[in-house]
C-alpha cells in the first residue's frame, strides 16, 4: 500500500495522447520560431565547433566545415543545438518524476553488453552519416517533413522504415 | 505572424530550450527512451513509434494549416525542406540500417541517455563518428551525390494532385488505417510483448 501514492506515474503515457502533445510541440516550433524539431542538427554543430576550434586552416578549404569558420558566432550557437539540449533535459525531467533514471545498458539476454554496445556504436555512426546525406533524421527530416507535408519528409520515412523492416530478420537477435 | 521570434536572436534560443524540454518530456514519457521499445516496430511486440510519430505528424499538419488559413502562419515564412530524391533516399536507407542495428534514432538517443541509458551514450558517440567521417570524406564521397537530383520545396499533395486540405485528410486516413493494420497484426498473430 506505501506505494498507492505513486502508482500510475511509471507507466508510459498513451501514445495516442503522447502524440497529439508531440503535435501541438511541432506547431509552437513552428510559430514560435519557425523553426521544425530536430535530432542530428546539434551533433553535427559539435562537430563543426570541434574541427572549426582544433584545425581551423582545414576547415576553411573544406567544403564541409567552410561555412561554419565564417559565423560571427560560435557553430554551436544555433537553434537546434538548443532544442537538444532541452530534449536532454526534459528526458530526465519526466524520467525523475516516473522513476525511471537509472545507470544501465538495456540489452537482450541473448546478447552481451559489449555487442549491445559495438551495434549502439555503428547504428549512431549510421544515423550519423545518413542524416548528413538525407538532410536530417527521423526528427528533423522525417517527423517536421511531414508537418509541412514535404514530399522529402515522406521520403525520408519511408527510405528509414522500409529499409528497417527489410534487414529486421537479419538482426532479430539482437533484440527478440 | 509567425514565426513570432526574430531568427538568431537570443529569446528564440530561449524558446529552442522550452520546446525541447516539452519534446524530451513527451519522448521519455511514451517510452522512446528504450530501445525494447522502440526496435519493437520491426518486430510487431510494440508500435508506439508508429502510432505517437503518425498521430503527432497528422495532428502538427492539420494545425499548421489551419494556422494558415487563419492567415497567422505563411509556409513561405517557416523552415521547409527542399526535396533532393537519391540522397533523401540513400541517406534514408543508410539511417535504416542504424535504426535497426542501433535501436535507437538520433533524438531518441538522447532522451534515453538523460535517463542513464548507456547504450544510448554509446549510440551518440557514435553519431559524432559517423558525421566525422562524413565531413572528412564530403568532397571525394558525398558531395556529388548530396546536391543530384534536387526537385525543390515540393509538398506531397502538389505531387499527387490534391489540395491541400485533401491531402492532410488523406495522410489523417493513412494513419488511421496504419494504426488499425498495427494492432490487428499484434492480435492476429498474438505477438508476446518482449521482457527484459
Amino acid at each position: 500500500m506505501k506505494n498507492l501514492k505513486h502508482r500510475g506515474k511509471d507507466k508510459y503515457m498513451n501514445p495516442y495522447v503522447a502524440g497529439v502533445l508531440l503535435g501541438f510541440v511541432i506547431m509552437a516550433a513552428f510559430f514560435f520560431s519557425g523553426e521544425g524539431l530536430g535530432g542530428s542538427g546539434a551533433f553535427k554543430d559539435i562537430v563543426k565547433t570541434t574541427v572549426v576550434s582544433v584545425a581551423p586552416d582545414y576547415a576553411a578549404h573544406s567544403h564541409y566545415f567552410k561555412s561554419a569558420t565564417e559565423l560571427d558566432h560560435s557553430p554551436l550557437k544555433t537553434w537546434l543545438a538548443f532544442e537538444v539540449l532541452g530534449i536532454l533535459i526534459g528526458g530526465i525531467l519526466s524520467g525523475a518524476y516516473a522513476r525511471r533514471l537509472n545507470l544501465r545498458i538495456e540489452h537482450s539476454p541473448k546478447i552481451t553488453s559489449r555487442k549491445r554496445i559495438g551495434f549502439a556504436i555503428l547504428g549512431g555512426a549510421l544515423f550519423g552519416m545518413g542524416s548528413q546525406l538525407g538532410r536530417g533524421c527521423t526528427s528533423g527530416a522525417g517527423l517536421s517533413g511531414m508537418a509541412v507535408m514535404s514530399v522529402s519528409g515522406f521520403l525520408v520515412v519511408a527510405a528509414i522504415f522500409g529499409t528497417g523492416y527489410l534487414l529486421a530478420w537479419f538482426f532479430r537477435k539482437l533484440w527478440i | 505572424m509567425a514565426p513570432v521570434f526574430e531568427q538568431g536572436s537570443e529569446v528564440n534560443l530561449i524558446a529552442a530550450l522550452l520546446i525541447g524540454i516539452a519534446f524530451g518530456w513527451i519522448l521519455e514519457s511514451a517510452g522512446f527512451s528504450s530501445s525494447k521499445k522502440l526496435a519493437g516496430v520491426f518486430y510487431g511486440y510494440d508500435f508506439v513509434v508508429i502510432k505517437v510519430f503518425f498521430t503527432a505528424a497528422v495532428t502538427a499538419a492539420a494545425g499548421l494549416l489551419i494556422l494558415n488559413q487563419l492567415g497567422l502562419l505563411y509556409f513561405e515564412d517557416v523552415w521547409m525542406p527542399t526535396t533532393y530524391i537519391v540522397p533523401t533516399i540513400i541517406g534514408g536507407v543508410i539511417m535504416g540500417v542504424g535504426f535497426v542495428t542501433g535501436g535507437f534514432c538520433p533524438g531518441t538517443s538522447v532522451c534515453a541517455a538523460a535517463i542513464g541509458k548507456i547504450d544510448a551514450w554509446a549510440f551518440m558517440g557514435g553519431i559524432l563518428l559517423g558525421i566525422f567521417f562524413y565531413s572528412f570524406t564530403y568532397e571525394s564521397i558525398w558531395e556529388p551525390i548530396r546536391n543530384s537530383t534536387k526537385l525543390g520545396k515540393v509538398k506531397i499533395g502538389d505531387l499527387i494532385g490534391l489540395s491541400e486540405g485533401m491531402a492532410v485528410f488523406a495522410f489523417l486516413l493513412f494513419a488511421l488505417f496504419s494504426f488499425w493494420l498495427v494492432d490487428t497484426i499484434k492480435k492476429k498473430y498474438n505477438i508476446k510483448d518482449v521482457e527484459y
